[in-house]
């Protein structure tokens, strides 16, 4: 009764006992439990007892002594056959059960074609270099996507391309519709933040009645473009991007290209061409819901009148402050287009890869966004537009 | 070696997507340590079987249940420590690739075992050779060929010696070289470690070499048309398609 209870309590043991009779040859004697929660201290102290002694050449392994084993087992053998590779002795195995034996045998057999090593760790001058070709295939990619692109709108023009109109519709419907809800809450917000600014200065003068003017010229030149590109770019740059990405790891991308397909104009144009299209017009909308936002702070906050606001807007509000805007959103709806797709289809073939390619295409688009405004900014000025 | 002690338990089991059933009544036993073949023609539902035995998915109707202990239905706790003792090859082997081969072999063994580092280290090169991608432990995933993620996927799946092994298609994508190794493999598993594997193949090589006992999913009549041990089969069953399908096509003279 005590002994059984002894027992369960009592944690596993494997046992290895190191004997050196001879001069040349040693003996590793194996017992107990050679499962992976048994206690081995014994047999790193035997290992490492074994490696000090000089001039082995044989190793004798017996087992007859083991009363279960997992594949600790064979991982074991696997250690002594490498010391005795290393010191070059010979091995002999005695009473091992047969299993661990043969699994042991079968790992031996493996091809060890340790294809060339990869080289992970990398000192500064070497990551610096990676991050400078790293910019330049990007740039080189970039500009072969370009040209691919405009390669695929001339065969559009050409009506030769080979896309689907189905493809087109939902994508628009993507990009379009479905990103209402949103501009709408954002737009409202920035209209009343560009009242709340606008008035603060121009209380000073008296003139509060000029924060229409100032709402609906930033709304419709700037921020109406502006917040759009950048919601579009978090919204439908990242969805553009890891549903290309995607399909390049499911390899369905290839299969497209081997089908004569051109994922330029298969994948890519239906979706240029929805943003080139629905960024403007949300631009358009998210302009016209900030000057209401601007309106709700002008009439509640700073007692204009409803129709007195309304005049003051309308005189403002020029076609070509409206152009402007327009202009600008076209260019970040390719802008937003442009970096999504490419970062999905120069997508690896892993989840990972998708979740970089995601990430790339969010912080490019809106990089390129901020740039372009500054831009177009500038040429405004410099032509008087 | 195949004892007389059932493993897994599956009665009366029903599986469907919605409202569309893939098979139903299926009734079968595994014996501990035995190898168990499951085939059948493409799109039948082998796949959707092994989804139901490894926890994935709920049965619509039946039970399964492993060495006595209900599995389906059961608490979702049972359940996951249930399927802590399984090991499974997905069909498209599944790798994490975030994490290199030996990363894969390694993170069961760092979550669910006490070994010391260099221990974990050796456990992993060994099942990395014994499925013979020795030297490739520093490998990424997308690195490597389809056959070699499906080989290190079945590394993944020994890592904790587990009593019950799933393989979905464990040979396909391998040339006949690895096919036969991975035979070996799947024998040595069963011999030496008395693991009991459920395996969902095509190859008719490998069922014949590996296969103690089988079940023959059928998608016209959605239900299970033979039992038994597959070179039996071949000698005594009269059923047509069973015949083909153990004959490549070639009807029974
Ligand atoms: N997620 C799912 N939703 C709906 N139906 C599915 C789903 N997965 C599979 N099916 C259907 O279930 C059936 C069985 O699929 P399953 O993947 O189990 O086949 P299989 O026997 O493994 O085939 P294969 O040998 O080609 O791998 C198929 O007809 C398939 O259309
Ligand atoms: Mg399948």
């Amino acid at each position: 009764m005590n002994e059984t209870k002894e027992n369960e309590t009592k944690p596993l043991t494997a046992g290895l006992r190191l004997e050196h009779n001879e001069a040349s040859a040693v003996q590793l004697v194996l017992s107990g439990e050679w499962r992976k929660e048994s206690d081995r201290s014994a047999s790193s102290r035997a290992l490492g007892e074994m490696r000090t002694i000089k001039g082995i050449r044989k190793i004798v392994i017996v087992g007859g002594e083991i009363q279960s084993w997992d594949s600790i087992l064979p991982s074991f053998l696997r250690v002594v056959d490498a010391y005795a590779a290393e010191i070059q002795a010979e091995i002999e195995l005695q009473e091992l059960p047969d299993g661990a034996r043969r699994l042991w045998e079968l790992s031996r057999l493996a091809p060890e074609l340790p294809a060339q090593s990869v080289v992970r760790e990398q000192g500064f001058v070497a990551r610096l270099g990676n991050v400078a070709l790293y910019a330049r295939d990007e740039f080189r990619d970039a500009l072969k996507f370009l040209g691919e692109l405009f390669q695929a709108l001339r065969a559009l023009l050409r009506g030769r391309a080979n896309c689907r109109r189905s493809d087109f519709m939902v994508a628009l419907q993507e990009c379009g519709p479905e990103a209402l809800p949103i501009i709408t809450l954002i737009s409202l917000l920035v209209g009343m933040i560009l009242a709340f600014l606008g008035s603060v200065q121009l209380k000073l003068f008296g003139v509060e009645i000029f924060v229409a003017n100032a709402v609906a010229i930033g709304m419709l030149r700037e921020m109406g473009a502006l917040m759009t590109g950048i919601l579009l770019a978090g919204r439908t740059g990242a969805a553009f991007a890891a549903r290309l990405g995607t399909m390049q790891v499911n390899e369905e991308i290839d299969a497209l290209r081997t089908l004569g397909f051109p994922p330029m104009e298969f994948l890519v144009l239906p979706r240029v061409l929805a943003l080139i299209i629905a960024l403007p017009l949300l631009a358009i909308y998210s302009g016209l819901v900030g000057i209401l936002g601007g309106a709700i702070v002008g009439v509640t906050m700073l007692d204009l009148s409803p129709v007195q606001y309304y005049l003051q807007t309308i005189s403002s509000v020029t076609p070509k402050a409206i152009f402007s805007g327009l202009i600008k959103a076209s260019v970040f709806g390719v802008l937003v287009a442009f970096s999504g797709c490419m970062q999905g289809l120069r997508c690896e073939r892993s989840a990972s890869a998708v979740g970089r390619a995601t990430t790339a295409a969010v912080v490019n688009a809106i990089v390129y966004i901020v740039v372009a405004d500054a831009l177009i900014s500038i040429i405004y000025v410099l032509i008087h537009f | 070696m195949p004892t007389s002690e059932t493993h897994i338990e599956v009665r009366d089991l029903t599986m469907a997507y919605g409202d569309r059933v893939i098979q139903r009544d299926l009734l079968f036993d595994v014996m501990r340590g035995q190898i168990f073949v499951i085939m059948g023609g493409s799109g039948c539902g082998k796949s959707t079987l092994l989804r139901h035995l490894i926890g994935l998915q709920a049965p619509v109707k039946g039970t399964v249940s492993y060495a006595g202990e209900p599995f389906w239905p059961a608490d979702e706790e049972v359940r996951i420590a249930q399927m802590r003792q399984m090991g499974i090859l997905y069909q498209s082997g599944a790798l994490w690739c975030s994490m290199t081969l030996a990363e894969n072999v390694a993170l069961p063994l760092e979550t669910y075992t006490k070994l010391s580092r260099s221990d974990i280290a050796e456990s992993v090169s060994l099942k990395l050779a014994l499925v013979g991608l020795a030297g490739f432990g520093e490998y990424y995933p997308s690195e490597i060929s389809g056959g070699m993620r499906k080989r290190a996927g079945l590394a993944r799946a020994m890592a904790l010696d587990p009593d019950i092994l799933f393989f979905d298609e464990p040979s396909a994508g391998l040339d006949p070289i690895s096919a036969k190794r991975l035979d070996d493999l799947i024998l040595e598993l069963r011999d030496g470690l008395g693991a009991t594997i459920v395996v969902v193949t095509h190859e008719l090589a490998s069922i014949f070499a590996i296969g103690d006992d089988s079940l023959f999913l059928d998608a016209e009549t959605k239900t299970q048309i033979a039992r038994g041990a597959p070179r039996e089969l071949l000698q005594t069953s009269d059923n047509s398609k069973v015949q083909e399908f153990l004959r490549r096509g070639e009807k029974r003279k």
